[in-house]
């Protein structure tokens, strides 16, 4: 008894070799009941046609790799069952980012920002190995594990509509990153990644669309942290002014 | 070979039309325009009365026209729009410790909702209701 289901496929194409701009390609492809978008495009490329480019790793949501817009919704295509679409499926790299090739996007951008929220702990004084370790209670982690989760998929960049009208704007996963690491006990470089985090282009241009959480694999809430350091930033402003700081 | 990456245009002016999320973010974000509007009916009112009984009247006669009276309602519903998606997203902003854990974020939202209750029902006794 054969129980696959023939789903179309229309997957943007982009070939900077040959191609001035994007187009669709479709296929048409023999899927298992249980296949993600993801096990349907490896076998486009193991069996229809091996130039269709994808980015993909673990294939159970934990490496980040193969987020994609299904469907015209920010997803990670090893997370996007098949048993949940229709029989035509849309598959298009992330939105907001620049197209490297087909479903591959470019993420120098990100990548430069996540490196300047300084995503590490910046402890208060460096301890000797001899010292032990930096010691932290349960509840102290339960502040900020969530944030933790975040895999830097990038959905939450290509579900902000402030990132594609800004590309200034630093963004959802790093700053939540940076909210991260100012949460942590163990941590003391909050001054540090204000610089970047309560700058213009930090938590000041988001206006809360809330996209980014919504579409997190991981239950992250990248718009809460943001709206948590505002507060926080701007609790900083009025008590600089009252210990006669400007 | 060359990298050459292409970048999709994002139209500035119906950008979101594209997603259900940035329509809803859209009509949360003009229910100012609508509470600036009342606001301004409001102070103009306060600036009557500050001109004695005759104009204060011609004011509220125009209040009691049937324009007035949609504009009000409407203002009324988008306010109302405005105040539930705002208190719906608190907890997101302003999550409280308690103990060992975080207070569910509906206790935060329901007391916002009392709050309002509150405030509503004192400013109907002040008024006379």
């Amino acid at each position: 008894m054969s129980t696959k289901r023939t789903i179309t496929f229309e997957v943007m194409r982009y070939r900077p070799e040959s191609d001035a701009e994007p187009s669709y390609q479709t296929y048409s492809v023999p899927c298992e009941q249980e296949w993600v978008v993801l096990d349907a495009l490896l076998y486009i490329k193991d069996n229809l046609d091996t130039t269709l480019s994808f980015r993909w790793s673990c294939h159970m949501a934990v490496c980040g790799s193969c987020g994609m817009i299904v469907n015209g919704e920010p997803m990670l295509s090893c997370k996007a069952f098949l048993r949940d679409y229709p029989d035509v499926i849309r598959v298009e790299p992330l939105t907001n980012f620049p197209i490297e090739r087909d479903l591959v996007i470019v993420m120098d951008d990100f990548i430069t920002k996540l490196a300047s929220i300084k995503p590490y702990i910046i402890p208060k004084e460096e301890r000797k190995v001899e010292q032990g370790e930096y010691l932290q209670t349960p509840v102290q982690l339960k502040k900020f594990k969530q944030y933790t989760l975040c895999i830097n998929c990038l959905l939450c960049y290509a579900a902000c509509p402030q990132y594609g009208l800004v590309p200034e704007f630093v963004g959802p996963a790093a700053l939540a990153l940076a909210h991260r690491y100012n949460l942590d006990s163990r941590d003391n470089g909050r001054s540090q990644r204000q610089e970047i985090a309560a700058s213009h282009d930090g938590v000041w241009e988001c206006s809360f669309v809330g996209a980014c959480s919504e579409v997190c694999p991981k239950h992250v809430d990248p718009a809460g942290a943001i709206q948590q350091t505002k507060i926080a930033s701007t609790m900083d402003y009025f008590l600089g002014f009252l210990q006669g700081g400007s | 070979m060359s990298r050459k990456p292409y970048i999709r245009p994002i139209p500035k002016t119906s950008w979101y039309m594209r997603d259900g999320r940035y329509k809803r973010y859209m009509l949360r974000e003009v229910t100012c325009v609508f509470i600036g509007a009342y606001t301004g009916v409001l102070t103009m009112g306060l600036l009557r009365l500050s001109q004695g009984k005759e104009a204060y009247e011609a004011f509220l006669q125009a209040m009691n026209t049937p324009s007035a009276i949609v504009f009000h309602i409407l203002a009324l519903l988008f306010a109302v729009y405005h105040s539930t998606t705002w208190f719906n997203v608190t907890p997101q902003a302003m999550p409280i410790m308690k103990g060992d854990d975080f207070l569910p974020g509906k206790v935060i939202v329901t007391a916002h909702y009392a709050g309002w209750a509150v405030v509503s029902l004192f400013i109907l006794l002040v008024v006379g209701i």
